[in-house]
Protein backbone atom coordinates (compact mmCIF):
# COMPACT_ATOMS: atom_id res chain seq x y z
CA UNK A 1 0.00 0.00 0.00
CA UNK A 2 1.30 3.53 -0.61
CA UNK A 3 2.23 5.93 2.40
CA UNK A 4 0.69 9.48 2.69
CA UNK A 5 3.46 11.94 3.57
CA UNK A 6 3.54 15.03 5.51
CA UNK A 7 4.77 17.78 3.20
CA UNK A 8 4.10 21.20 5.18
CA UNK A 9 2.86 22.59 8.28
CA UNK A 10 1.69 25.65 9.93
CA UNK A 11 0.78 26.85 12.82
CA UNK A 12 -0.84 30.38 14.27
CA UNK A 13 -0.37 32.20 17.75
CA UNK A 14 -2.91 30.55 19.92
CA UNK A 15 -4.70 32.76 23.05
CA UNK A 16 -7.25 35.23 22.93
CA UNK A 17 -7.37 36.30 19.58
CA UNK A 18 -9.92 39.33 19.25
CA UNK A 19 -7.88 40.68 16.56
CA UNK A 20 -9.13 37.98 13.96
CA UNK A 21 -11.73 36.47 12.50
CA UNK A 22 -12.01 32.43 11.95
CA UNK A 23 -10.67 32.69 8.56
CA UNK A 24 -8.23 34.96 9.22
CA UNK A 25 -6.88 32.41 11.73
CA UNK A 26 -6.86 30.11 9.20
CA UNK A 27 -5.42 31.88 6.69
CA UNK A 28 -1.83 32.22 8.88
CA UNK A 29 -1.47 28.43 9.88
CA UNK A 30 -1.98 28.15 5.92
CA UNK A 31 0.69 30.71 4.64
CA UNK A 32 2.79 29.21 6.68
CA UNK A 33 2.27 25.39 5.63
CA UNK A 34 2.40 26.53 2.22
CA UNK A 35 5.69 28.69 2.82
CA UNK A 36 6.61 25.14 4.49
CA UNK A 37 5.91 22.78 1.52
CA UNK A 38 7.33 22.20 -1.62
CA UNK A 39 4.50 23.12 -3.71
CA UNK A 40 2.62 25.90 -4.94
CA UNK A 41 -0.77 26.16 -3.90
CA UNK A 42 -2.16 25.50 -7.09
CA UNK A 43 -0.81 21.95 -6.63
CA UNK A 44 -3.79 21.66 -3.60
CA UNK A 45 -6.90 20.08 -4.98
CA UNK A 46 -9.03 19.86 -1.36
CA UNK A 47 -8.85 20.95 2.05
CA UNK A 48 -10.24 19.32 4.83
CA UNK A 49 -11.21 21.75 7.94
CA UNK A 50 -11.56 20.33 11.74
CA UNK A 51 -13.87 22.65 13.43
CA UNK A 52 -16.93 22.96 15.64
CA UNK A 53 -19.69 24.48 14.52
CA UNK A 54 -21.63 25.78 17.37
CA UNK A 55 -18.51 28.20 18.75
CA UNK A 56 -18.58 30.14 15.71
CA UNK A 57 -21.61 32.93 14.44
CA UNK A 58 -20.67 31.91 10.99
CA UNK A 59 -22.25 28.76 9.93
CA UNK A 60 -20.69 26.54 7.62
CA UNK A 61 -17.20 27.70 8.09
CA UNK A 62 -15.85 25.61 5.45
CA UNK A 63 -16.64 27.22 2.72
CA UNK A 64 -15.43 30.86 4.34
CA UNK A 65 -12.42 29.75 4.78
CA UNK A 66 -12.07 27.79 1.31
CA UNK A 67 -13.66 31.27 -0.15
CA UNK A 68 -10.85 33.27 2.29
CA UNK A 69 -7.83 30.97 1.03
CA UNK A 70 -8.63 31.45 -2.52
CA UNK A 71 -9.07 27.74 -3.11
CA UNK A 72 -12.55 28.06 -4.46
CA UNK A 73 -13.44 25.78 -6.66
CA UNK A 74 -11.25 22.91 -5.11
CA UNK A 75 -13.45 20.49 -2.64
CA UNK A 76 -13.39 21.21 0.61
CA UNK A 77 -15.95 19.55 3.85
CA UNK A 78 -15.55 19.55 7.33
CA UNK A 79 -14.92 17.34 9.94
CA UNK A 80 -16.74 17.45 13.51
CA UNK A 81 -15.89 14.91 16.14
CA UNK A 82 -15.99 17.53 19.29
CA UNK A 83 -12.57 18.39 20.58
CA UNK A 84 -11.02 15.60 17.89
CA UNK A 85 -12.37 17.22 14.43
CA UNK A 86 -8.83 18.21 13.87
CA UNK A 87 -7.77 14.34 13.77
CA UNK A 88 -10.82 13.71 12.18
CA UNK A 89 -9.79 16.05 9.52
CA UNK A 90 -6.46 14.65 9.03
CA UNK A 91 -7.84 11.32 9.03
CA UNK A 92 -10.51 11.80 5.72
CA UNK A 93 -7.41 13.48 3.78
CA UNK A 94 -5.23 10.51 4.73
CA UNK A 95 -8.91 8.73 3.81
CA UNK A 96 -8.87 10.66 0.29
CA UNK A 97 -5.24 10.43 -0.68
CA UNK A 98 -5.08 6.48 0.03
CA UNK A 99 -7.92 6.41 -2.17
CA UNK A 100 -6.40 7.96 -5.44
CA UNK A 101 -9.53 10.44 -5.65
CA UNK A 102 -6.66 13.36 -4.33
CA UNK A 103 -3.65 14.02 -4.46
CA UNK A 104 -2.16 16.84 -2.08
CA UNK A 105 -4.82 17.69 0.72
CA UNK A 106 -4.39 20.78 2.90
CA UNK A 107 -5.95 20.12 6.25
CA UNK A 108 -6.81 23.21 8.76
CA UNK A 109 -8.17 22.74 12.47
CA UNK A 110 -9.25 26.22 13.68
CA UNK A 111 -11.30 27.19 16.72
CA UNK A 112 -12.69 30.90 17.24
CA UNK A 113 -13.79 30.21 20.98
CA UNK A 114 -14.01 33.15 23.18
CA UNK A 115 -16.88 34.96 21.02
CA UNK A 116 -18.88 33.25 23.92
CA UNK A 117 -18.22 33.81 27.71
CA UNK A 118 -16.74 31.15 29.95
CA UNK A 119 -20.32 29.97 31.54
CA UNK A 120 -21.71 30.00 28.03
CA UNK A 121 -18.93 27.81 27.24
CA UNK A 122 -19.09 25.58 30.14
CA UNK A 123 -23.15 25.25 29.05
CA UNK A 124 -21.82 24.39 25.82
CA UNK A 125 -19.23 21.77 26.69
CA UNK A 126 -20.71 20.18 29.30
CA UNK A 127 -23.39 19.00 27.04
CA UNK A 128 -21.06 16.77 25.11
CA UNK A 129 -21.99 14.39 28.14
CA UNK A 130 -25.96 13.02 27.70
CA UNK A 131 -28.32 15.76 27.79
CA UNK A 132 -31.77 14.05 28.35
CA UNK A 133 -29.84 12.54 31.67
CA UNK A 134 -26.82 14.27 33.00
CA UNK A 135 -26.55 18.22 31.93
CA UNK A 136 -29.72 18.52 33.28
CA UNK A 137 -28.17 18.54 36.54
CA UNK A 138 -25.54 21.30 35.75
CA UNK A 139 -22.57 19.06 34.59
CA UNK A 140 -19.59 20.49 33.31
CA UNK A 141 -16.67 19.03 31.16
CA UNK A 142 -14.20 19.62 34.21
CA UNK A 143 -16.84 17.85 36.15
CA UNK A 144 -17.12 14.61 34.08
CA UNK A 145 -13.35 14.56 34.02
CA UNK A 146 -12.92 15.16 37.24
CA UNK A 147 -14.87 12.36 38.25
CA UNK A 148 -12.31 10.36 36.28
CA UNK A 149 -10.10 11.26 38.53
CA UNK A 150 -11.74 10.82 41.07
CA UNK A 151 -12.33 7.44 40.47
CA UNK A 152 -8.44 7.13 39.22
CA UNK A 153 -7.49 8.52 42.91
CA UNK A 154 -9.78 6.17 44.68
CA UNK A 155 -8.95 2.79 42.47
CA UNK A 156 -4.82 3.38 42.02
CA UNK A 157 -4.15 5.94 44.42
CA UNK A 158 -2.99 8.33 42.05
CA UNK A 159 -2.06 11.40 44.00
CA UNK A 160 -3.27 15.26 43.63
CA UNK A 161 0.43 15.93 43.59
CA UNK A 162 0.48 13.94 40.88
CA UNK A 163 -2.18 15.30 38.76
CA UNK A 164 -0.84 18.50 39.44
CA UNK A 165 2.92 17.41 38.25
CA UNK A 166 1.19 17.11 34.68
CA UNK A 167 0.52 20.76 35.00
CA UNK A 168 4.05 21.86 36.13
CA UNK A 169 5.67 19.72 33.29
CA UNK A 170 3.08 21.03 30.44
CA UNK A 171 3.55 24.62 31.36
CA UNK A 172 7.36 24.50 31.38
CA UNK A 173 7.29 23.27 28.04
CA UNK A 174 4.93 25.58 26.70
CA UNK A 175 7.33 28.35 28.23
CA UNK A 176 9.73 27.15 25.11
CA UNK A 177 6.77 27.28 22.62
CA UNK A 178 6.27 31.09 21.35
CA UNK A 179 2.94 30.02 19.86
CA UNK A 180 1.42 28.69 23.34
CA UNK A 181 -1.11 30.76 25.24
CA UNK A 182 0.58 30.65 28.96
CA UNK A 183 4.37 31.37 28.56
CA UNK A 184 5.32 31.30 31.86
CA UNK A 185 6.42 27.99 33.88
CA UNK A 186 4.54 27.71 37.20
CA UNK A 187 5.53 25.91 40.20
CA UNK A 188 3.69 23.28 42.27
CA UNK A 189 2.50 25.21 45.50
CA UNK A 190 1.25 27.24 42.89
CA UNK A 191 -0.87 24.97 41.07
CA UNK A 192 -2.21 23.61 44.52
CA UNK A 193 -3.02 26.98 45.57
CA UNK A 194 -5.81 27.84 42.49
CA UNK A 195 -9.07 28.27 42.56
CA UNK A 196 -11.28 25.13 42.54
CA UNK A 197 -13.53 24.25 39.88
CA UNK A 198 -14.52 20.82 40.16
CA UNK A 199 -13.31 18.91 42.87
CA UNK A 200 -10.46 17.26 42.53
CA UNK A 201 -9.62 19.35 39.96
CA UNK A 202 -8.71 23.43 40.24
CA UNK A 203 -7.77 25.99 37.57
CA UNK A 204 -4.56 24.29 37.15
CA UNK A 205 -6.04 21.09 36.19
CA UNK A 206 -7.22 22.32 33.36
CA UNK A 207 -6.94 23.79 29.66
CA UNK A 208 -7.79 27.22 28.73
CA UNK A 209 -10.41 28.04 25.69
CA UNK A 210 -8.45 29.84 22.92
CA UNK A 211 -8.83 30.85 19.45
CA UNK A 212 -6.05 29.36 16.91
CA UNK A 213 -5.62 27.37 13.78
CA UNK A 214 -2.87 25.17 12.84
CA UNK A 215 -2.41 23.24 9.26
CA UNK A 216 -0.88 20.39 7.57
CA UNK A 217 -0.51 19.64 3.81
CA UNK A 218 -0.68 15.85 3.19
CA UNK A 219 0.11 14.26 -0.11
CA UNK A 220 0.46 11.14 -1.93
CA UNK A 221 3.73 8.82 -1.78
CA UNK A 222 5.24 9.70 -5.32
CA UNK A 223 4.54 13.80 -4.63
CA UNK A 224 6.11 13.37 -0.94
CA UNK A 225 9.09 11.54 -2.27
CA UNK A 226 9.74 13.37 -5.73
CA UNK A 227 8.88 16.87 -3.76
CA UNK A 228 9.83 16.33 0.07
CA UNK A 229 13.22 15.04 -0.20
CA UNK A 230 14.53 14.24 4.08
CA UNK A 231 11.61 16.61 5.58
CA UNK A 232 8.81 14.92 4.70
CA UNK A 233 7.12 12.82 7.67
CA UNK A 234 5.01 9.49 6.97
CA UNK A 235 1.45 9.33 8.71
CA UNK A 236 1.94 5.60 8.52
CA UNK A 237 -0.58 4.58 11.40
CA UNK A 238 -4.11 5.90 11.78
CA UNK A 239 -6.73 4.68 14.73
CA UNK A 240 -10.13 5.44 15.29
CA UNK A 241 -12.49 4.23 17.98
CA UNK A 242 -15.38 5.49 19.74
CA UNK A 243 -17.36 4.84 23.47
CA UNK A 244 -20.68 5.39 24.87
CA UNK A 245 -21.76 9.16 25.13
CA UNK A 246 -22.78 8.85 28.24
CA UNK A 247 -20.04 8.08 30.69
CA UNK A 248 -22.07 6.52 33.16
CA UNK A 249 -22.09 3.39 30.39
CA UNK A 250 -18.55 2.56 30.70
CA UNK A 251 -17.53 -0.62 32.48
CA UNK A 252 -15.12 1.66 34.67
CA UNK A 253 -13.96 5.55 34.83
CA UNK A 254 -10.28 5.01 34.94
CA UNK A 255 -9.42 5.06 31.01
CA UNK A 256 -10.59 5.14 27.81
CA UNK A 257 -11.14 2.69 25.92
CA UNK A 258 -11.69 4.50 22.86
CA UNK A 259 -7.94 5.60 23.27
CA UNK A 260 -7.16 2.06 23.84
CA UNK A 261 -8.57 0.72 20.83
CA UNK A 262 -7.18 3.69 18.62
CA UNK A 263 -3.81 2.94 19.65
CA UNK A 264 -3.95 -0.74 18.98
CA UNK A 265 -5.08 -0.26 15.50
CA UNK A 266 -2.68 2.56 15.18
CA UNK A 267 0.43 0.60 16.06
CA UNK A 268 -0.33 -2.40 13.96
CA UNK A 269 -1.17 -0.63 10.95
CA UNK A 270 3.01 1.32 11.64
CA UNK A 271 3.87 -1.70 12.61
CA UNK A 272 5.12 -0.40 15.74
CA UNK A 273 4.60 -0.76 19.47
CA UNK A 274 4.30 1.75 22.54
CA UNK A 275 8.50 0.60 23.11
CA UNK A 276 8.93 2.43 19.48
CA UNK A 277 7.49 5.64 20.42
CA UNK A 278 9.96 8.20 21.34
CA UNK A 279 7.55 11.38 21.39
CA UNK A 280 3.73 11.93 22.19
CA UNK A 281 1.67 14.55 21.70
CA UNK A 282 -1.67 13.15 23.98
CA UNK A 283 -4.82 14.83 25.09
CA UNK A 284 -4.50 16.96 28.24
CA UNK A 285 -7.17 18.55 28.49
CA UNK A 286 -7.42 17.95 32.50
CA UNK A 287 -3.99 16.74 34.15
CA UNK A 288 -6.04 13.46 34.63
CA UNK A 289 -6.44 12.45 30.87
CA UNK A 290 -2.56 12.68 30.13
CA UNK A 291 -2.38 10.34 33.21
CA UNK A 292 -4.97 8.29 31.63
CA UNK A 293 -3.13 8.59 28.55
CA UNK A 294 -0.05 7.22 29.67
CA UNK A 295 -1.81 3.94 30.41
CA UNK A 296 -4.10 3.75 27.46
CA UNK A 297 -1.15 4.16 25.10
CA UNK A 298 0.68 1.47 27.04
CA UNK A 299 3.59 3.73 28.24
CA UNK A 300 3.18 2.55 31.33
CA UNK A 301 0.84 -0.17 32.82
CA UNK A 302 -2.84 -0.03 34.23
CA UNK A 303 -2.85 2.37 36.78
CA UNK A 304 0.72 3.44 37.11
CA UNK A 305 0.52 6.74 35.01
CA UNK A 306 0.88 8.75 38.60
CA UNK A 307 3.85 6.68 39.26
CA UNK A 308 5.18 7.58 35.27
CA UNK A 309 4.77 11.23 35.89
CA UNK A 310 6.16 11.45 39.44
CA UNK A 311 9.13 9.63 38.26
CA UNK A 312 9.13 12.05 35.34
CA UNK A 313 9.46 9.51 32.73
CA UNK A 314 7.66 11.32 30.30
CA UNK A 315 9.81 14.09 30.56
CA UNK A 316 12.80 14.17 27.17
CA UNK A 317 15.30 11.90 28.59
CA UNK A 318 13.40 10.92 31.33
CA UNK A 319 13.63 7.23 30.44
CA UNK A 320 10.05 7.24 28.74
CA UNK A 321 8.48 8.93 26.33
CA UNK A 322 8.77 12.53 26.03
CA UNK A 323 4.90 13.92 26.09
CA UNK A 324 3.48 17.20 25.32
CA UNK A 325 7.06 19.13 24.79
CA UNK A 326 5.01 21.67 23.18
CA UNK A 327 3.13 22.55 26.50
CA UNK A 328 0.05 20.27 25.59
CA UNK A 329 -3.24 21.44 25.09
CA UNK A 330 -2.53 22.96 29.15
CA UNK A 331 -0.37 25.46 28.28
CA UNK A 332 -0.84 26.07 24.68
CA UNK A 333 -4.59 26.52 25.25
CA UNK A 334 -7.43 24.01 23.20
CA UNK A 335 -8.59 25.77 20.52
CA UNK A 336 -10.87 22.32 20.03
CA UNK A 337 -10.80 22.32 16.21
CA UNK A 338 -7.02 23.28 16.13
CA UNK A 339 -5.73 21.28 18.69
CA UNK A 340 -5.62 17.90 16.56
CA UNK A 341 -4.00 19.57 13.70
CA UNK A 342 -1.68 21.27 16.45
CA UNK A 343 -0.21 18.19 17.59
CA UNK A 344 0.39 16.43 14.02
CA UNK A 345 2.73 20.03 13.85
CA UNK A 346 4.38 19.45 16.51
CA UNK A 347 5.21 15.40 15.92
CA UNK A 348 6.60 16.69 12.34
CA UNK A 349 8.73 19.61 14.04
CA UNK A 350 10.27 16.91 16.29
CA UNK A 351 10.72 14.10 13.55
CA UNK A 352 12.54 16.35 11.08
CA UNK A 353 14.23 17.50 14.27
CA UNK A 354 13.50 21.06 13.58
CA UNK A 355 11.61 21.46 17.20
CA UNK A 356 14.22 23.55 18.66
CA UNK A 357 15.02 24.29 22.19
CA UNK A 358 12.36 21.48 23.14
CA UNK A 359 13.92 18.92 20.31
CA UNK A 360 13.73 15.60 21.51
CA UNK A 361 17.15 13.61 20.86
CA UNK A 362 16.72 10.81 18.49
CA UNK A 363 12.72 11.28 17.80
CA UNK A 364 12.17 9.06 14.61
CA UNK A 365 8.71 7.59 15.65
CA UNK A 366 5.83 10.00 17.04
CA UNK A 367 2.66 9.92 17.74
CA UNK A 368 -0.81 12.07 18.51
CA UNK A 369 -3.47 10.88 20.55
CA UNK A 370 -6.73 13.56 19.89
CA UNK A 371 -9.55 12.91 22.27
CA UNK A 372 -13.43 13.99 21.51
CA UNK A 373 -15.77 14.88 24.41
CA UNK A 374 -15.15 12.50 27.52
CA UNK A 375 -13.67 10.01 25.53
CA UNK A 376 -16.53 9.53 22.84
CA UNK A 377 -13.85 9.77 20.38
CA UNK A 378 -10.22 9.23 20.29
CA UNK A 379 -7.71 9.19 17.37
CA UNK A 380 -4.25 8.05 17.48
CA UNK A 381 -2.02 8.80 14.63
CA UNK A 382 1.67 7.19 14.51
CA UNK A 383 4.06 9.35 12.35
CA UNK A 384 7.51 7.73 11.17
CA UNK A 385 10.61 10.23 10.11
CA UNK A 386 11.95 7.20 7.39
CA UNK B 1 -43.35 17.29 30.05
CA UNK B 2 -40.17 15.83 30.30
CA UNK B 3 -38.97 19.36 30.71
CA UNK B 4 -40.25 19.08 34.09
CA UNK B 5 -36.83 17.08 34.79
CA UNK B 6 -34.17 18.67 36.06
CA UNK B 7 -33.29 22.57 36.70
CA UNK B 8 -32.24 23.55 32.75
CA UNK B 9 -34.38 21.37 30.38
CA UNK B 10 -32.83 20.42 27.35
CA UNK B 11 -35.13 18.43 25.75
CA UNK B 12 -38.61 18.55 26.65
CA UNK B 13 -40.33 15.75 24.73
CA UNK B 14 -39.11 12.51 25.03
CA UNK B 15 -40.90 8.92 24.47
CA UNK B 16 -40.23 8.57 27.71
CA UNK B 17 -41.57 11.53 28.96
CA UNK B 18 -43.93 9.99 31.90
CA UNK B 19 -40.54 9.23 33.46
CA UNK B 20 -41.34 12.81 34.62
CA UNK B 21 -44.74 12.70 36.31
CA UNK B 22 -43.41 8.75 37.50
CA UNK B 23 -40.91 10.68 39.53
CA UNK B 24 -43.26 13.65 40.65
CA UNK B 25 -45.34 11.09 42.68
CA UNK B 26 -42.34 9.25 43.82
CA UNK B 27 -41.48 6.95 41.46
CA UNK B 28 -37.89 5.80 39.79
CA UNK B 29 -38.53 4.39 36.99
CA UNK B 30 -36.34 2.22 34.36
CA UNK B 31 -38.11 0.44 31.49
CA UNK B 32 -38.35 -3.37 30.60
CA UNK B 33 -38.90 -4.04 26.80
CA UNK B 34 -42.23 -5.87 26.63
CA UNK B 35 -40.45 -8.18 23.47
CA UNK B 36 -37.72 -9.66 25.00
CA UNK B 37 -37.46 -8.22 28.40
CA UNK B 38 -35.00 -6.08 28.13
CA UNK B 39 -34.20 -4.34 31.67
CA UNK B 40 -32.12 -0.91 31.56
CA UNK B 41 -31.63 2.11 33.45
CA UNK B 42 -32.45 5.40 32.47
CA UNK B 43 -35.75 4.06 30.71
CA UNK B 44 -35.26 3.63 26.87
CA UNK B 45 -38.60 3.53 24.37
CA UNK B 46 -36.64 0.98 22.14
CA UNK B 47 -34.89 -2.37 22.50
CA UNK B 48 -31.50 -2.01 20.95
CA UNK B 49 -31.49 -5.94 21.58
CA UNK B 50 -35.13 -6.65 19.76
CA UNK B 51 -35.35 -3.20 17.61
CA UNK B 52 -38.85 -3.51 19.84
CA UNK B 53 -40.77 0.20 20.56
CA UNK B 54 -43.08 -1.30 22.59
CA UNK B 55 -41.77 -0.82 26.52
CA UNK B 56 -43.27 -0.26 29.73
CA UNK B 57 -42.01 1.16 33.28
CA UNK B 58 -40.68 -0.55 36.03
CA UNK B 59 -40.00 0.82 39.07
CA UNK B 60 -36.40 1.22 40.67
CA UNK B 61 -35.82 1.13 44.21
CA UNK B 62 -32.89 3.71 43.69
CA UNK B 63 -30.81 1.95 46.26
CA UNK B 64 -27.02 1.88 45.44
CA UNK B 65 -23.61 2.76 45.75
CA UNK B 66 -21.58 5.59 44.95
CA UNK B 67 -19.96 4.88 41.92
CA UNK B 68 -18.02 8.39 41.61
CA UNK B 69 -18.67 12.15 42.33
CA UNK B 70 -17.75 15.65 41.89
CA UNK B 71 -18.09 18.87 43.89
CA UNK B 72 -18.73 21.75 41.03
CA UNK B 73 -17.63 25.78 41.90
CA UNK B 74 -17.86 26.86 38.26
CA UNK B 75 -21.35 25.96 36.86
CA UNK B 76 -22.40 26.25 33.58
CA UNK B 77 -25.11 28.61 32.37
CA UNK B 78 -28.52 28.18 34.52
CA UNK B 79 -26.89 26.45 37.12
CA UNK B 80 -24.44 29.41 38.69
CA UNK B 81 -26.77 30.38 41.94
CA UNK B 82 -26.31 26.30 43.35
CA UNK B 83 -22.32 26.13 43.69
CA UNK B 84 -20.83 24.61 44.89
CA UNK B 85 -23.19 21.43 44.24
CA UNK B 86 -22.02 18.33 44.22
CA UNK B 87 -22.96 15.47 41.30
CA UNK B 88 -22.67 12.06 42.38
CA UNK B 89 -22.95 8.84 40.14
CA UNK B 90 -24.57 5.90 41.60
CA UNK B 91 -24.09 2.41 40.49
CA UNK B 92 -28.08 0.87 41.02
CA UNK B 93 -27.99 -2.84 43.11
CA UNK B 94 -30.99 -3.11 40.22
CA UNK B 95 -28.67 -1.88 37.63
CA UNK B 96 -27.87 1.05 35.34
CA UNK B 97 -26.56 4.24 37.03
CA UNK B 98 -27.51 7.71 37.24
CA UNK B 99 -26.14 11.20 38.07
CA UNK B 100 -28.04 13.07 40.51
CA UNK B 101 -27.55 15.76 43.08
CA UNK B 102 -25.53 15.13 46.53
CA UNK B 103 -28.61 15.87 49.11
CA UNK B 104 -28.40 17.40 52.58
CA UNK B 105 -27.66 13.71 54.55
CA UNK B 106 -24.43 13.42 53.08
CA UNK B 107 -21.83 16.40 53.30
CA UNK B 108 -19.83 16.44 50.23
CA UNK B 109 -16.58 16.30 52.54
CA UNK B 110 -18.24 12.87 53.92
CA UNK B 111 -18.39 11.10 50.13
CA UNK B 112 -17.01 8.22 49.19
CA UNK B 113 -16.28 5.69 46.26
CA UNK B 114 -18.42 2.71 47.41
CA UNK B 115 -20.57 4.27 49.62
CA UNK B 116 -24.02 2.53 50.11
CA UNK B 117 -26.90 5.50 48.80
CA UNK B 118 -30.36 5.70 48.43
CA UNK B 119 -32.11 7.89 45.46
CA UNK B 120 -34.83 9.99 46.68
CA UNK B 121 -37.39 11.75 44.26
CA UNK B 122 -37.78 15.10 45.05
CA UNK B 123 -39.92 18.25 43.23
CA UNK B 124 -38.55 22.02 44.02
CA UNK B 125 -40.90 23.69 45.90
CA UNK B 126 -39.34 26.92 44.91
CA UNK B 127 -40.64 26.87 41.37
CA UNK B 128 -43.61 27.52 39.75
CA UNK B 129 -43.51 25.58 37.22
CA UNK B 130 -43.38 21.70 37.98
CA UNK B 131 -39.65 21.08 38.60
CA UNK B 132 -38.78 17.49 39.47
CA UNK B 133 -35.70 15.68 39.98
CA UNK B 134 -33.65 13.32 42.87
CA UNK B 135 -30.58 13.93 45.48
CA UNK B 136 -28.46 11.19 46.58
CA UNK B 137 -29.23 10.51 50.90
CA UNK B 138 -27.67 7.82 53.12
CA UNK B 139 -28.81 4.57 52.61
CA UNK B 140 -32.29 3.81 54.39
CA UNK B 141 -33.28 7.60 53.50
CA UNK B 142 -37.12 7.04 53.41
CA UNK B 143 -39.38 9.95 52.06
CA UNK B 144 -43.12 10.55 50.96
CA UNK B 145 -43.82 7.28 48.93
CA UNK B 146 -41.14 4.52 50.70
CA UNK B 147 -39.09 2.60 48.56
CA UNK B 148 -39.93 -0.69 47.81
CA UNK B 149 -38.49 -3.75 46.44
CA UNK B 150 -38.75 -3.87 41.77
CA UNK B 151 -41.95 -6.60 42.27
CA UNK B 152 -41.62 -9.19 38.54
CA UNK B 153 -44.86 -6.63 37.07
CA UNK B 154 -44.51 -3.15 37.51
CA UNK B 155 -47.43 -1.14 39.47
CA UNK B 156 -50.69 -1.95 37.53
CA UNK B 157 -52.17 1.63 38.72
CA UNK B 158 -50.53 4.57 39.59
CA UNK B 159 -51.95 6.75 42.68
CA UNK B 160 -50.23 10.00 42.45
CA UNK B 161 -49.97 12.77 44.82
CA UNK B 162 -49.09 10.17 47.39
CA UNK B 163 -46.17 11.35 48.53
CA UNK B 164 -45.26 14.68 50.69
CA UNK B 165 -42.24 16.47 48.53
CA UNK B 166 -39.33 17.81 50.93
CA UNK B 167 -37.51 20.86 49.37
CA UNK B 168 -34.13 20.49 49.13
CA UNK B 169 -30.87 21.94 47.59
CA UNK B 170 -27.78 20.37 46.43
CA UNK B 171 -25.17 19.99 49.37
CA UNK B 172 -23.21 23.00 49.57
Amino acid sequence: MSRVGVIGIGHGKFGRRSDATVQELAFEAFREALHDAPIPKSEIDATVIGAVPEYHKQRSVAGVIQEYLGLTPTPTWLTEVACASGSAAIRTAWMAIRSGMHKVVAVIGCQKMTELSTPEILALMGRVGEVQWESVFGTTFPAYYAMFANAHMHSYGTTRDQLLQVAVKNHFYGARNPNALFQKPITLEKARASEPVASPFCVYDCCANADGAACVILADEFRARSLGGDRVVWLDGVGCATASMSVLKRPNLTGLPSAEQAARQAYQMAEVSARDIKVAEVHDCFTIAEIMAYEDLGFCEKGQGGRYIEERKPYPDGGGVAVNVDGGLKAKGHPIGATGVSMACEIVKQLRGEAGIRQVSGADVGLTHNVGGIGQYCFVHVFRRN
Amino acid sequence: MFSWFGKVSFVPFSKVQDFAVHLKDGRLMGSRCKSCGYQTFPPRADCPECLSGEFEFVEYTGAGKVFTFSTISAAPTGFEDLVPYTVVVVDLHEGGRLLGWLGASISAEEVRIGMDVQTVPRIDESSEDIKVFYTIERAGTTWGKAPRPTSAEPPASSSPGTRTAVPVTPTR
